[in-house]
């Protein structure tokens, strides 16, 4: 009977030791994405919960008021439009221009000290960008909705460009080597037949690239915080806009510009999960296009 | 154009001259960009610096250590906000870090095949959530219930070590900061680890398996020592962020402008001061010392981002952003 006990597969001392402390850091890593999944899930519950009762077509109809209490978000909405439209047009064309230059024409000694500038860039504290801006563009006139897009811009330009490179490098090279070996010259080959392959990636980017900045308030607290409620288009004046609004109500103390703060979270944070969702799940797909 | 001798032969024909033509200036506008956007980092730091030239004049080095700002008595100096800007960031990394790790090990190891993509991008997803928003959360809801019910708890049972003082009513503080930090930079720092970890090769692995080694020993054995100086540099990725975010942190942190040793008392960063500022300060030596403030953050956020660069970019050129 000793011997059969011996024999048993059932782990003991040392063995049994190792099994058990490799159970708990087993159940300190699932542990830990439920608890990060669960932060994500009590954040938009709770934003959505709050924003429940402010949330009526008078929210999206009206501009916010100068006393609290009635007002609307209208005027915000429109001007975080109008923002971001004007810092994606700034922002888009550069970055996949300095992309095209990284992948395609620049020799690896002057691409990697302009990758590492990107990179810096990247990295810099957006309030560090707004301040920039402020003093190139806002001391000495007004606060005004294109300052506010270019500081935008320069929080959007490396992302642009990241993105836009990681496509380019998917672009199967043989396509390009045959290009060439047809005696089609380089500008034909990136305009006629690089550019068509990546232009999906390109654009997927460019959407995640707009949901990142959507909520990036601190580069328009210095260049495009000081405005008039109203609706307006007008983009040499400081127009609301929702981060801003966010920003300000949520240091007020009166809980009815809060709840209007929670309607205006929830539109916001609803159009940047949506958006870079729907992106990501594009782009996978067109890598999985590229990579066969 | 030079290089093709006037008297040769063959003709360059119409197209032939409109390829090189295109061919050169493809390349020049796409140059212009790249030199634009150096010229753009070059033109922020200095711009940053000038803005702030007043107050470096007046103060100098100096300025780093002066723990007084007084825009009453017009004195001014950054200690405090340095104080709050590294004990709020290093709250965020010392829990980040090592729930950024567990997660990022669960995705590449534990999790069940078919819901890795869907729990990874839920993961990806929190990083996606507005800073503003998180800081309404933050000072709405986490505030309050840290304010009620954690803050007096700790203060009651852990309150004869210092860094647990009495309890704020708001709940806005050093400690709410360090957490909402924690929420941002933990998808950040789990995203790049778990890319690195995927990248450990196979054979690795299971050779490490095969062994009889179980998962953990595996992980620590073969995992950790191959990816060790990629996790640090999403670690420091990860802090520069922390180091660099206003928004958020400015709704929760309270506003101060003294050091202490709790945790739960209301201060400032860096970045919180300048962002909490941002309707303009009395005099023109207040404002050149927020500036000031915003040169040292661009200072520090340079290095940080720098030291991680270096460090990726001896695994791997092409990763490092995010």
């Amino acid at each position: 009977m000793a011997a059969v006990a011996e024999m048993s597969l059932r782990a003991t001392g040392r063995v049994r030791r190792r099994k058990l402390v490799n159970r708990v850091m087993e159940g300190v890593g699932t542990g830990a994405a439920v608890l990060a999944i669960g932060v994500l899930a009590l954040v938009v519950t709770s934003v959505a919960v709050k924003a429940g009762p402010a949330l009526s077509l008078h929210l999206f109809m009206r501009a916010p008021s100068l006393f609290g209490g009635q007002g609307g978000i209208s005027s915000a909405i429109v001007g975080s439009a109008l923002i971001l439209a004007m810092a994606t047009g700034m922002a888009v064309p550069i970055g996949v221009l300095t992309a095209i230059f990284l992948v395609e024409f620049s020799p690896r000694w002057i691409a990697a000290p302009i990758q590492l500038v990107l990179d810096m860039l990247n990295g810099m504290p957006t309030i560090v960008t707004g301040i920039f801006v402020y003093g190139l563009l806002v001391i000495g006139h007004l606060q005004s909705a294109y300052a506010g897009a270019f500081a935008l811009a320069v929080v959007m330009l490396p992302l642009v460009a990241r993105a836009t490179q990681e496509v380019l490098l998917l672009v199967p090279s043989a396509l390009r080597e045959a290009s060439l070996a047809l005696g089609v010259s380089r500008w034909r080959t990136v305009v006629g037949v690089i550019l068509p392959t990546a232009v999906g990636g390109v654009l997927t980017g460019t959407v995640i690239a707009i949901a990142r900045v959507a909520g990036e308030t601190a580069p328009l607290l210095f260049t495009c915080s000081i405005f008039s409620p109203a609706l307006s288009t007008d983009i040499t004046h400081a127009l609301p806009n929702l981060p801003v609004l966010i920003f300000q109500y949520s240091e007020q103390p009166d809980p009815s510009l809060h709840q209007q703060a929670w309607a205006a979270s929830l539109v916001l944070m609803g159009f940047v999960l949506v958006a870079s969702l729907s992106a990501r799940a594009l782009l996978a797909r067109s890598r999985r296009k590229l990579e066969r | 154009m030079a290089s093709v001798p006037t008297t040769s032969p063959i003709r360059l024909s119409r197209r032939r001259i409109g390829d090189r033509i295109g061919d050169l200036s493809l390349r020049t506008i796409t140059l212009a960009a790249a030199l634009a956007a150096v010229a753009l980092f070059g033109a922020i730091v200095y711009k940053v610096f000038h803005l702030a030239h007043r107050s470096i004049a007046h103060y100098g080095l100096g300025f780093l250590v002066h723990r007084t700002w007084d825009p009453v008595k017009g004195i001014f100096g950054a200690l405090p906000f340095i104080y709050g800007t590294a004990v709020s960031s290093l709250i965020a990394l010392v829990i980040a870090a090592p729930l950024a790790i567990a997660i990022a090990l669960y995705l590449s190891e534990l999790a069940p095949r078919h819901g890795r993509l869907l729990i990874g991008s839920l993961v990806e997803l929190l990083a996606a959530i507005p800073s503003v928003v998180l800081g309404l959360w933050g000072i709405l809801v986490l505030g309050p219930f840290l304010a009620h019910q954690v803050e007096p708890w700790l203060h009651r049972d852990l309150g004869f070590i210092p860094l647990f003082g009495p309890p704020q009513q708001t709940g806005a503080g050093l400690f709410t900061a360090g957490l909402i930090l924690t929420i941002m930079i933990v998808p950040i720092i789990a995203t790049i680890s778990r890319e690195l970890f995927i990248q450990v090769p196979s054979e690795l692995e299971e050779g490490a398996l095969a062994l009889g080694t179980t998962r953990w020993e595996m992980i620590r054995g073969v995992i950790f020592p191959a990816t060790r100086s990629g996790v640090a540099a999403a670690i420091i990725l990860g802090l520069g962020r922390a180091l660099g975010e206003a928004i958020a942190v400015t709704q929760v942190i309270g506003g101060g402008t003294t050091i202490g040793w709790s945790l739960f008392r209301p201060s400032d960063t860096l970045a919180s001061k300048i962002a909490g500022n941002y309707q303009g300060a009395a005099t023109v030596l207040e404002s050149s010392s927020l500036l000031y403030l915003g040169a040292i953050l661009l200072v520090i956020g340079l290095i940080t981002n720098l030291v991680a660069q270096v460090i990726v970019r001896r695994f791997d050129p092409l990763r490092g952003t995010r």
